[in-house]
C-alpha cells in the first residue's frame, strides 16, 4: 500500500470531506477532520522519508502514462510543502473544535469541516500533481471551498469579502488556464516535466512568452502578490478564526510553491530571468509588498487585519527569494514559506483564542491582556518577534538567507532594504506588544480567563516551533537546500 | 380557476420525455456525446420545471431537501470509491482494469460507475441551488 501514498494524500481528505458532509453532526464531522489531519501528516512524513531515501516518486493515476494521463510527482521541491500542509492540518484541526463551535451555528459546523477538508484536498493536490490542468482543477477545488469558508464568518462583511475573493480568484484561475492553453499549444502536452522538455525546442515562440505571462499573473493573484493582494486582508479578517489560521498558514504558500514550480522546473531560470525582465519586476513588486503592506499594517485597528496585511508583506519575502534566482535566495524564499506558516499560524491561533474569550479582535481589546491570558499572549509575542526577524526566531533564518542571496546577486542595496522593511514589522508588532504587556487592563473590562487547553496547546506548539527552527535550522533549511539543489540540477 | 392549464398539461407531457432522455444521455455517454454531467443537468431540469409549474413544495415532496443534501456528497463518494476499488484490487487509483474479467470490460464498468456518481452529484447540486434560490424569503 505504501506505493500509493501520493494518491492517498489526496483521497483521504476527499473521503473525509464527503463523510463530514454525510454525517452532518458537529461531533462526528470533527472526528473525521481530526483523523484526516493526522493521516495526512503521517502520509506527508512517509513521503518525505521515501523521497530522501530513494529520490523522486512518480505515481500514474489510472495507470496511464504521463503524456496521456495525470501524473503525481513527489520530489525535493514539493516535500517541504507537503510536510507544511500535513503538519498544519494535524496541528490546526486540534484547535478547530472549540473555535469553530463558538463561531458558527450548530447546523453549519459539519458543512464547515467538509469545506475545510475539501480545501485541504485541493491544496495537497496542487502540491502533488505534475499536470498543468490538474493543478487548475485542484486550484478551483481549494478556492471554491475557501470562498464558502470565508462566507461563513460571523461578521456580515464576510459575505462581501468572500464575493471579492470569488471575483478576483476566478479571474486569477482564468488567467492561469489561458496560460496553460498557450503552453499546450506550444508543446502539445499538459505534463509539467514534458512541457519543460519540449519548451527547449520552442523557446522563442511567442506563445510560450504569452503563456508564461498568463500563468505567472494568474498564480500571482492566488499568491496575493502586491498589487493583486486586495482580496486578502478582508478575507482573512472576516473569515471564521479557524479558517484564517488554516488559510494564513497554507493557502498562499501553496500558490508560491506553484510559482516556484513554473519558474524553475517548467520554464527554467535562464528563460524567465535572462531572456525576460521578470526578475527585476518581481523584485520591485516584492519590495512594494514588503514596504507597502507592512506600512498599512501599522495603521490597522483590527488585529486580524493587521496580521493579514503583514501576510501580504511576508509573502513579498518569499517571492523576493524566488526573484533573486540564486541558490541562497531560493533557499531563503522556500524556508520562509515554512517559517512564515509557523509564525502566522501561531499568531492567528492566538488571536482566535482572544476572539474565543472576548468575541472581538479589535486592537483596544488587547490592552493589558498579557496579565489575563499570559500563555496565549506570549505565543503571540513570539510569533510577532518572528515576523520582525529577531535572531533566535525562525523569521531571522529566512531573512539571513535572503540577505545572503541579495549579496551573492551583487545587490547590497537590496540587503539593506530587507533590513529596513523589518523596521516596519517592528512598528506594527511593537504597537501590539506594547498594548498587551505595558498597558493596564481597563478598569471596566470584564475578567478574562486564559484560553482553554485545546486552543492553547496548538498555539504554543507553533510558537515553540518558531523558536526551535530559529535556533536549529538543520531541518527546515536542509529541506529548502535539498529542493534548491534539485532545481539547479545539482549545482552547488 | 388557474389560467395556466396549458402550462400544466404541456409540462406533464414533457416531464417523462425529459427523464427518459436524461437516461439516454447517461447511458449513451460511453459511445457518443453525453455522460453523467449532461444527464444530471437534464434530470435536474425536469424536476426544476416541475417545481416552476407546480410550486416549490410539490418539487420538494418529489425530491426532499434531505435527500438532495445527502446525494451531493454521495455522488462524490461513489466516484472516489470506484477509484479506491481499483486501489484495493492492486492497481493504481482510478485504474479500472481489474474491475471485470478483462481490462476492456473493467474500464467500461469503471466509467459507468463513475458517471453514475457524476449524475448523482450534478443532479442534486443543481436542485440544491434551485431550492436555495427559490426558497429565499419563505419563512421556515
Amino acid at each position: 500500500m505504501r506505493e500509493h501514498a501520493p494518491v492517498l494524500m489526496v483521497v483521504v481528505p476527499l473521503f473525509g470531506a464527503v463523510l463530514a458532509a454525510l454525517v452532518r453532526r458537529p461531533g462526528p464531522a470533527f472526528a473525521v477532520a481530526l483523523a484526516c489531519g493526522f493521516a495526512v501528516a503521517a502520509l506527508a512524513i512517509d513521503l518525505a522519508v521515501a523521497v530522501s531515501a530513494g529520490g523522486p516518486i512518480s505515481y500514474r493515476l489510472g495507470g496511464w502514462a504521463p503524456d496521456v494521463g495525470i501524473e503525481y510527482r513527489v520530489d525535493a521541491l514539493n516535500v517541504p510543502i507537503l510536510l507544511l500542509l500535513g503538519v498544519t492540518a494535524a496541528v490546526a484541526t486540534v484547535y478547530a473544535r472549540r473555535s469553530v463551535a463558538s463561531e458558527l451555528p450548530v447546523g453549519r459546523v459539519a458543512w464547515f469541516y467538509a469545506l475545510y477538508l475539501l480545501c485541504l484536498t485541493g491544496l495537497i493536490g496542487i502540491a502533488l500533481t505534475n499536470d498543468a490542468f490538474n493543478a487548475f482543477v485542484f486550484l478551483e477545488i481549494s478556492s471554491l471551498a475557501t470562498y464558502a469558508m470565508i462566507a461563513l464568518g460571523r461578521d456580515r462583511r464576510a459575505l462581501v469579502a468572500a464575493y471579492q475573493y470569488l471575483i478576483i480568484g476566478t479571474i486569477g484561475a482564468t488567467f492561469y488556464v489561458i496560460g496553460v492553453g498557450f503552453l499546450f499549444l506550444a508543446t502539445g502536452t499538459l505534463n509539467l516535466s514534458l512541457i519543460a522538455e519540449r519548451l527547449g525546442e520552442a523557446e522563442a515562440a511567442r506563445a510560450v512568452v504569452t503563456g508564461l505571462a498568463f500563468v505567472l499573473v494568474g498564480i500571482a493573484m492566488k499568491v496575493a502578490l502586491f498589487p493583486l493582494h486586495l482580496w486578502l486582508p478582508n478575507a482573512y479578517a472576516y473569515a471564521p478564526s479557524f479558517a484564517t489560521v488554516f488559510l494564513g498558514a497554507t493557502a498562499t504558500k501553496v500558490a508560491v510553491y506553484l510559482l516556484f514550480r513554473y519558474v524553475f522546473s517548467v520554464f527554467g531560470a535562464a528563460f524567465v530571468f535572462e531572456a525576460l525582465p521578470t526578475g527585476a519586476l518581481l523584485i520591485a513588486l516584492s519590495l512594494a509588498a514588503a514596504f507597502g503592506a507592512s506600512t498599512v499594517a501599522i495603521f490597522q485597528s483590527d488585529v486580524k487585519r493587521l496580521l493579514a496585511y503583514s501576510s501580504v508583506g511576508q509573502i513579498g519575502y518569499a517571492t523576493l527569494g524566488l526573484a533573486l534566482g540564486n541558490a541562497a535566495g531560493l533557499t531563503g524564499g522556500l524556508v520562509h514559506l515554512l517559517n512564515h506558516a509557523m509564525m502566522k499560524g501561531a499568531a492567528f491561533m492566538a488571536v482566535g483564542a482572544v476572539v474565543f474569550r472576548l468575541g472581538t479582535c479589535r486592537l483596544e481589546a488587547f490592552a493589558g491582556l498579557g496579565r489575563a491570558m499570559p500563555a496565549t499572549m506570549a505565543a503571540l509575542t513570539v510569533a510577532g518577534l518572528g515576523l520582525i526577524g529577531v535572531p533566535g526566531t525562525a523569521g531571522f533564518v529566512s531573512k539571513w538567507y535572503l540577505i545572503k542571496g541579495a549579496l551573492e546577486a551583487g545587490m547590497p542595496w537590496l540587503a539593506l532594504l530587507i533590513v529596513a522593511s523589518s523596521i516596519l514589522a517592528l512598528l506594527y508588532v511593537g504597537r501590539l506588544v506594547e498594548l498587551i504587556w505595558l498597558r493596564p487592563r481597563p478598569a471596566d473590562a470584564a475578567p478574562v480567563a486564559e484560553a482553554p487547553l485545546e486552543l492553547l496547546l496548538p498555539t504554543l506548539a507553533l510558537a515553540a516551533a518558531t523558536i526551535w527552527f530559529g535556533l536549529d535550522t538543520r531541518f527546515t533549511a536542509g529541506l529548502a537546500q535539498a529542493a534548491t539543489v534539485g532545481l539547479f540540477g545539482g549545482a552547488r | 380557476m388557474r389560467l395556466d392549464i396549458v402550462l400544466r398539461v404541456a409540462a406533464k407531457l414533457i416531464l417523462p420525455l425529459m427523464l427518459v432522455f436524461a437516461l439516454y444521455v447517461q447511458f449513451h455517454g460511453d459511445y457518443g456525446p453525453g455522460g453523467g454531467f449532461q444527464a444530471g443537468a437534464i434530470a435536474a431540469g425536469a424536476v426544476i420545471l416541475y417545481g416552476l409549474v407546480y410550486g416549490l413544495s410539490a418539487a420538494q415532496r418529489l425530491v426532499p431537501v434531505a435527500a438532495v443534501e445527502t446525494m451531493v456528497p454521495l455522488g462524490v463518494l461513489v466516484f472516489a470509491a470506484v477509484g479506491v476499488a481499483g486501489l484495493l484490487l492492486g492497481d493504481n487509483y482510478l485504474d479500472y482494469d481489474k474491475l471485470a474479467h478483462d481490462a476492456v470490460h473493467g474500464q467500461e464498468w469503471g466509467v459507468f460507475l463513475v458517471e453514475a456518481g457524476v449524475f448523482i452529484t450534478v443532479f442534486s447540486t443543481m436542485l440544491a441551488i434551485f431550492y436555495a434560490f427559490a426558497g429565499r424569503g419563505i419563512k421556515e
